[in-house]
């Protein structure tokens, strides 16, 4: 059923101007990932020149709206994009992506993670503690987090592939918003199946009916999966037909992506000067 | 009992290894000389050019890094491959051309001996071509070819099957994956070559074949930036202007072969110095005796 639904959202038409407009917005909205044991602080920093100024000034590109890496990494991106940059540092946090550690020592991450100059966290919920059917115990570590994540905007990670079922998607949705998460997640992007259309449908139609309760607006990031433009442009139809114009923006609704972005920008430079792009005049994802 | 109706095929695209139909859904009728219908062929659009591409390029790494024994191996097994299927291609060709069996058949047995001649090139050219080179300084200098990636072929109208061979096989021998595009006046011969491709453990991909309009399809394959090199072999004097100008602007490789259409029967087109239309040199510098 949502697998039905969700395809019809790939149904749409949309080109030239239109197409344009939304690969740029596709732009503005990733969080462009490094999630690696092999990062460095020039991978990093590498990233930050690139999530600054994606592409060619020619294109007009906007900046991405963050740099999502390990706590490890937070200070050196923070130190590379500087105080008040418009790209924001994301780092994710509370162990992981498997989410099996201590909660002092989570918190402990978070905590730092902040201090070193992290303007997001993602953290991965207990999926131990969830599957094993204690909800309050996932509640409360949301809840300890988002304490601890003090300014910080909260992005809580369902890591929906290992959730199983639609329903348990629903329900941990509903956990982590009314336990004060800002956004929820799809996904670590280590575990397959990542974002796919219909579970980010369920978790949209989540935010939606949490809106409709209580006039709060939660964000929205799909994870992992996301690869080229047209799907990306099949994830913004499907936001705008569920949850309207009003989360069309980088502050309601991000892609956690790595190799999108190069192939967007190909897309952007195939509409702008007419020809089609090959890889080798990109910066490597 | 009602008359029987005559089951017209269509011919449909060859790109990745499989047989799309165009994504315009378009598809023109193949006519006889006499001007009868003989079947349908798929005219394909930028679209399907810019999917060939993708096939190719996704094809090249793997096509690349198999030995060049083994990359000799599947040629010889095309060879076989259109052997064994000989009779349908000579029929295909006589119904499309008009030209008796005995001159088909000529064109077939020649297409698996050129085949077979570029399948013994494959393990050799890069001997041939590399160098060993004197230089100054305590180096061991050398230059090897390197296959250059993705390359379009663009086939003459006639001999519409020998052409095509001919010019696609130096292309792959080296490792390159092609996007060739048929002959625009019988492109039925292609479209059968590339089912006899198909069954010849040629990994999928590095051979993809279009038929169509080539005009149409010109201002892409000058201007795709995914497209390393291009050979003409088209012989229209108007297309290869276009291209050369496209390509003036990317810096692509572009090559032409236009024989007289009674060389391509002979051994002038079996030169392995078409080979070096597709390779990029590359010279190391080795330090010895330090």
């Amino acid at each position: 059923m949502a697998e039905e639904r969700a395809a019809a959202f790939t149904k749409r038409s949309i080109k030239t101007s239109a197409k344009l407009a939304g690969l740029k917005m596709v732009v503005s909205m990733m969080d462009l990932t490094t999630l690696e044991g092999k990062d460095t602080p020039g991978k990093v920093a590498y990233l930050c020149r690139k999530a600054l100024q994606p592409a060619d000034p020619k294109y007009n590109v906007p900046t991405c709206a963050a740099v999502c890496v390990y706590p490890n990494m937070v200070k050196y991106a923070r130190k590379f994009l500087g105080e008040n940059s418009p790209v924001h540092v994301a780092s994710v946090a509370t162990g992981f992506p498997s989410g099996q550690f201590p909660l002092p020592t989570k918190l402990n991450e978070v905590r730092r993670a902040v201090a070193d100059g992290a303007d997001e966290v993602d953290m991965v919920i207990n999926r131990c503690a969830f599957l094993a059917g204690d909800h309050a115990k996932v509640f409360d570590e949301i809840a300890a987090t988002k304490e601890a994540s003090g300014p910080a905007h909260l992005k809580v990670i369902l890591e929906t592939g290992e959730l199983v079922t639609y329903d348990n998607v629903r329900l941990a949705s509903e956990i982590a918003m009314q336990a004060g998460a800002d956004f929820i997640k799809t996904s670590t992007g280590k575990v397959s199946p990542a974002a796919t259309m219909p579970v980010t449908l369920v978790m949209l139609e989540a935010i939606r009916d949490y809106f409709f309760a209580t006039g709060v607006r939660i964000g929205m990031k799909p994870a992992g999966g996301i690869r080229n433009a047209k799907q990306a442009l099949h994830y913004l139809v499907m936001v705008k037909e569920t949850l309207g114009d009003d989360w069309l923006t980088p502050g309601l609704f991000r892609f956690g992506a790595s190799t999108l972005l190069n192939d967007v920008l190909m897309q952007i430079a195939k509409t702008v000067d007419g020809n089609y792009q090959g890889p080798d005049y990109f910066s490597l994802p | 009992m009602s008359t029987r109706l005559d089951v017209k095929k269509t011919y449909k695209l060859f790109i990745g290894g499989k047989f799309p139909r165009s994504e315009s859904g378009r598809y023109l009728p193949a006519k006889s000389p006499a001007g009868g219908q003989l079947d349908n062929f798929a005219h394909a659009s930028r679209k399907d050019f810019r999917d060939a591409v993708v096939a190719a390029r996704a094809a090249v790494d793997g096509w690349s890094k198999a030995t060049a024994y083994n990359r000799g191996q599947i040629l010889y097994r095309a060879a076989e491959m259109l052997q064994n299927r000989a009779t349908e291609l000579v029929n295909e060709i006589a119904r499309s051309t008009g030209v008796s069996a005995a001159k088909a058949k000529r064109e077939v047995t020649l297409a698996i001996d050129r085949l077979v001649h570029f399948a013994g090139w494959t393990d050799k050219y890069s001997q041939i071509f590399s160098s060993v080179n004197p230089v100054a300084t305590s180096h061991f200098n050398f230059t090897t070819p390197e296959p250059t990636g993705v390359v379009v072929v663009l086939a003459p109208d006639e001999p519409s099957l020998l052409a095509l061979v001919s010019l696609t096989a130096p292309v792959i021998l080296s490792g390159n994956a092609a996007i060739v595009i048929s002959s625009e006046k019988f492109p039925l011969p292609a479209a059968t070559f590339a089912e006899i491709l198909a069954t010849s453990d040629l990994p999928g991909g590095v051979v993809n074949i279009l038929t169509g309009k080539r005009g149409e399809l010109v201002p892409h394959i000058a201007g795709h930036m995914d497209v390393n090199a291009i050979v003409d072999g088209a012989g229209v004097p108007d297309i290869s202007v276009k291209l050369q100008a496209g390509t003036a602007i990317n810096l692509k490789r572009y090559a032409k072969h236009s024989p007289a259409p009674a060389d391509w029967f002979t051994a002038k087109v079996e030169d392995p110095y078409w080979i070096l239309d597709t390779v990029e040199f590359k010279t190391a510098w080795h330090p010895i005796g330090v």
